[in-house]
């Protein structure tokens, strides 16, 4: 379990980073959580690593009343512990707290997850449900890409050639929203065998507009499943969140593996939606009352 | 106060060390050394047919290669079968690298030697072996099936069929009372110590002798082994067991393969080569313990006691059988627990797969025979609606009725009798700590919350300390340091305070003064190994002959120079006085200083040491016949035979109906291993064990495909409890000590883990109503489990839904 030959760069600057990535087989390397492993049992063996850890300007979270910008370098725990980021989209905080074990999320980025593009990551997932998308910096400029187009298949983007994705943009919370994130996992900080993020929305009258979910390990890519139809005008206190479940159940293709079997994730899928819509509902109307 | 330690809770001395970082392991030693690697089979059973190493030649930094072909000698021959016996009709055994067939994922075909791990295994890469596949055995069904072989000679893949009986059993089954049968799975796990394997090598030429570090529970058979196998002289070889990240019984099988090759590159290269194994190595190229397909029929009375029992055992072993049939025998004989069984046959048939071998694991084939009878137990209480610890109250054997004799044959080739228990007096004990009387109070509380509750048991008798022998030197210096040797080894389980602790008890002498060394054959030639939870009882005692001896030449030599009877004399802190008089004494390592007759000054101790020396007596050798310079005594502990420790464990479950999630949420255990040397120690030992329990009963689990692919070699996929799935466990002790040993003692090493599964399917069959006859069981399986009509229901569940025949 020791990596193939690889070459190592830690370029100064964004466009040195894509000189080098120019060159066949280079991989960008940022928290290194996924790669390594990998380049370990030499399931992958890129010829180049191309560090960006010293490229400026990667480092940051921005808030903004629209919405957060997450910097390629910027790790799960200060995601986790940043209470500004929180409070325009709470999903945030609550997904990378499911993501791993502390060591992970000291080194791991958030962004290099996304790119990393596991259909169990919590982060893709994340992405997916707040509609968000990824700035690409690439030879022929800068791109921001929606998450729909960006993931394609299970570990595969659509970035293709020498590129870095710099940044990964979240959408604030809409007004009189809630959300809620739960896995159930094997062991305490494991892959989920399933998860389930969601986002419940009220209209004046506290009934509600949209409830929407995206899971984890669930699928080959991320999808937004939109469970409102089961919903729809209910007022929240009386909203039938297991009908929410049942239809989600009905929604999702999960595949079987050695830790569960797709009818278990099924039965997980509607389990952790009925859940979390109640606690993402209740969250919602306290959100309405402070609006 | 610190030389009475025997049964203090000292704290462990050898923990600063390991846990800031200054444990000297195997991948420690040799940082210039050459590195092996291996190509291994990716088939699970296949014809080599050719070996292409033309692109890997090309590797800069490839050292050597080695094949099959370039074996000679012994190391071309199959390895040992360690432990014959006579019912393994059908032996099978590897050769260190593959002879022409593969029989398991995993199975070292081409070993490299390169200037780092790195290009050693970019060579690996490079080297294409081409192979015929042949069909694929793969569990204990599939085997017995036999419509593939895993050895061609063996069309039945029957390596040995253990069979023992206590009596005519057929007859009294059909006059019970009652009978009932059932068949039950248990699933393959592995030890998965922290440390792999590793091997380093350094061979001398101007000496012509080879020092070798290997992480084994057993460093001077590995010694015999490889001076056997590269015909070097015993004394030109030693072997020494560096710190050793766990074993828990996969380092107790040996000669590994690479025990032997390494040494051997070492001595053809003339350099230092090292080989520390990693992770996915481990998985595949191991071993693996506890697939066993069990069919059980008892009979019994209404009361629910048991008149006979009847078990037909397929175990599955893997592809070779080099550790013998101990796990079976361990299973066939280890079974009946603290039960008084009035008639008792058991048949273990052990079945090869294309799978990785099957060696001890911690229990050691206990877990499945304590799984076979505890369950038997609670099918009996549910046919009969009896409370299951009535039921298993009634069978026990009782403690007027010690020596107890089973009529059976043990590991070690000596009879089952039990020399001391109270077994009533455990399963009150846990009773109490568990609060089994509450059982349905918990239940409904739990229900108020949406919960499923359930509550189960399970005891054990575990024969620990076989023998046959182990070794203990004490030597105390002149600088007052006492020495302490044994030869079997340590892996973790803090042998260096227990055996320090009762060197201070004997000798008399501050635990601070006592330095422990174990696993090194440069000091100590003689012994068997840590495993069978053996080290306390076997190096503990023998350790404390040692330090009698070393006593009683202390004192012999100290009444002449005080002029004193030695009866009158005792040690305490390390000094020699008369007892009640103070200030007539002198201290230990002055006479040390005096037992040598040789006593140049070259330091204050024996500078000192010239104002108590006589005048000596002319007439007389300097060194008495018989006797002999300094102050140290070697000594042997060999037992008659095993002692039987005992315990009984508890475990409370919490279900969640929506997810099928299960809970541990208590876990009890009452145990009894004699006298106990250090309780720290024996809790900690009971802590790790029960973790172990959990972990095979609710997430390990080697998932192999029908190609005998591991799908699960990581950590990431084979699923070890972390901290946070282990449950808090309280902790009850009874002694009862064994009289079979000077120290009293029993051993602890594997009773956490013994009746963690069956302890854990009782509960979850309580809790969800369901009969569990297959573990270990996960989230998924419980939820097809519950969902399938046809699964059983139990009786009980019955009486609850008032639906049952008795309700």
């Amino acid at each position: 379990m020791k990596p193939a030959p690889f070459s190592y760069a830690d370029p100064g600057s964004l466009d040195e980073a894509l000189e080098v990535l120019a060159e066949e087989g280079a991989k960008v390397l940022a928290g290194g959580q996924s790669l390594l492993p990998l380049l370990s049992m030499r399931l992958a063996a890129p010829a180049t690593l191309v560090d960006i850890n010293r490229v400026p300007g990667l480092d940051a979270v921005d808030v903004t009343d629209d919405g957060v910008t997450v910097g390629a370098l910027v790790r799960h725990h200060a995601l986790l512990h940043h209470d500004a980021a929180a409070r325009v989209q709470p999903l945030l905080a609550r997904a990378t707290a499911n993501v791993a074990h502390p060591a992970i999320r000291n080194r791991g980025t958030t962004v290099g997850s996304i790119a990393h593009a596991d259909p169990s990551g919590e982060m893709t997932s994340v992405l997916a449900l707040t509609d968000g998308s990824v700035t690409v910096a690439g030879a022929a400029g800068t791109d921001t890409v929606g998450w729909r187009d960006f993931f394609v298949g299970p570990l595969e983007t659509s970035i293709a050639g020498p590129a870095v994705v710099t940044s990964a943009f979240f959408p604030a919370l809409p007004p009189r929203s809630g959300t809620a994130f739960a896995e159930i996992a094997r062991r305490k900080g494991d892959y989920a065998v399933c998860g389930a993020g969601v986002v419940v929305t009220l209209d004046d009258d506290r009934r509600v507009t949209s409830a929407r979910a995206s899971y984890v390990s669930v699928g080959i890519v991320p999808e937004v499943h939109d469970l409102t139809e089961a919903v729809a005008g209910a007022p929240v206190e009386k909203a039938d969140w297991a009908a929410a479940g049942a239809l989600a159940r009905t929604l999702v293709e999960p595949d079987t593996d050695i830790h569960a079997s797709a009818d278990y994730r099924r039965l997980l899928v509607g389990v952790l939606t009925e859940r979390t819509l109640a606690e993402a509902a209740a969250e919602a109307s306290a959100r309405a009352t402070r609006e | 106060m610190t030389t009475k330690l025997f049964g203090e809770p000292v704290r462990r001395r050898e923990d600063a060390r390991l846990i800031t970082g200054k444990g000297r392991y195997l991948d420690d030693i040799g940082h210039d050394a050459l590195a092996a690697a291996f190509v291994r089979s990716p088939h699970a059973h296949a014809r080599i047919t050719g070996i292409d190493v033309d692109a890997a030649l090309e590797v800069e930094g490839l050292v050597a290669l080695y094949t099959y072909e370039d074996l000679a000698g012994p190391m071309a021959e199959p390895l040992p079968v360690l432990i014959p016996h006579p019912q393994l009709h059908a032996p099978r055994t590897g050769y260190p690298l593959a002879n022409g067939e593969v029989n398991h994922v995993g199975e070292p075909v081409v070993m490299v030697v390169a200037t780092d791990r790195y290009v050693a295994e970019d060579v690996c890469d490079r080297i294409v072996v081409s192979y015929e596949e042949l069909p694929v055995v793969v569990g204990v069904d599939a085997a017995r099936a036999a419509r593939s072989c895993v050895h061609e000679e063996i069309p039945d893949n029957v390596a040995a069929r253990h069979h023992q009986e206590t009596g005519d059993v057929e007859p009294v089954l059909a006059d019970s009372p009652r009978t009932l049968s059932f068949t039950q799975y248990i699933e393959r796990s592995a030890c998965m110590p922290m440390e792999g394997k590793g091997v380093h090598a350094k061979w001398d030429a101007d000496d012509d002798s080879l020092r070798v570090y290997t992480s084994t529970q057993a460093s001077t058979s590995v010694r015999a082994a490889i001076a056997a196998k590269l015909q070097l002289s015993l004394d030109k070889v030693e072997v020494i067991a560096p710190d050793v990240g766990g074993g828990f019984g996969v380092k107790i099988m040996h000669p590994w393969p690479e025990e032997l090759l390494i040494p051997m590159a070492a001595i053809a290269l003339g350099q230092e080569v090292k080989w520390s194994e990693d992770r996915r190595e481990h998985f595949i190229g191991s071993a693996h313990e506890r697939q066993q397909r069990q069919e059980i029929t008892v009979g019994y009375d209404d009361d629910g006691r048991i008149t006979a029992l009847d078990v037909h055992i397929w175990h599955d072993n893997g592809a070779y059988t080099p550790y013998g049939i101990i796990v079976p025998i361990v299973t066939a004989t280890q079974l009946v627990g603290p039960y008084a069984l009035p008639v008792y046959r058991v048949i273990v048939e052990s079945v090869y797969t294309n799978t990785v071998i099957v060696t001890p694991y911690r229990g050691a084939g206990r877990p499945q025979g304590c799984y076979a009878m505890e369950r038997t137990m609670d099918r009996i209480a549910d046919e009969l609606g009896l409370d299951r610890a009535v039921v298993r109250e009634r069978n026990l054997i009782q403690p007027d009725q010690f020596p107890y004799d089973h009529q059976l044959t043990f590991q070690d080739g000596r009879p089952v009798i039990y020399d001391s228990g109270d077994y009533p007096g455990l399963l009150d004990k846990l009773r109490t700590l568990v609060g089994w009387s509450e059982a349905e109070q918990l239940r409904a509380d739990a229900g108020a919350r949406g919960k499923l509750l359930g509550v189960g048991m399970a005891m054990y008798v575990e024969g620990t300390g076989p023998g046959p022998y182990e070794g203990g030197h004490v030597q105390v210096l002149g600088s007052g340091k006492v020495l302490v040797s044994t030869g079997l080894t340590s892996q973790g389980q803090g042998h260096e305070t227990a055996f320090a602790q009762i060197v201070a008890s004997e000798l008399g002498v501050p635990i601070e003064d006592i330095e422990v060394t174990t696993g090194d054959t440069r000091r100590f030639g003689y012994a068997v190994g840590t495993f069978a939870s053996r080290a306390a009882v076997m190096s503990g005692n023998a350790i404390a002959l040692a330090a009698r001896g070393v006593k009683e030449k202390a004192l012999r030599i100290a009444a002449e120079v005080l002029e004193a009877s030695p009866e009158d004399l005792e040690i305490d802190e390390g000094v020699v006085q008369v007892k009640g008089v103070p200030g007539t004494s002198i201290p230990l390592r002055t006479v040390a200083v005096l037992s040598n007759p040789l006593r140049y000054a070259f330091d204050e101790a024996a500078r000192q040491a010239t104002q108590f020396a006589g005048p000596g007596d002319d007439s007389k050798p300097p060194v008495a016949p018989g006797d002999a310079p300094g102050l140290e005594h070697r000594d042997y502990y060999s037992p008659i035979r095993s002692t039987f420790a005992s315990g009984a464990h508890a475990a409370i479950v919490e279900i969640d109906p929506a997810t099928w999630e299960i809970d541990v949420v208590k876990y009890a255990v009452v145990h009894d291993c004699g006298n106990v040397v250090n309780p720290m120690i024996v809790e900690g030992q009971v802590h790790g064990g029960v973790a172990q329990g959990v972990g095979g009963a609710l997430y390990e689990r080697m998932a192999y495909d029908a190609d005998g692919q591991l799908q699960n070699a990581s950590f990431m996929d084979f699923l070890m409890p972390y901290a946070s799935e282990v449950p808090d466990i309280d902790i009850d002790h009874q002694q009862t000590p064994s009289p079979l040993n000077p120290l009293g003692i029993k051993g602890a090493g594997e009773a956490g883990v013994i009746p963690g599964t069956a302890a854990i399917a009782s509960a979850i069959e309580d809790a969800v109503g369901r009969r569990i006859a297959s573990m270990p069981i996960s989230p998924t399986e419980l939820y097809d489990l519950v969902r399938n009509d046809s699964s059983e229901m139990t009786a009980a569940a019955q009486r609850r839904a008032g639906t049952g025949v008795m309700a």
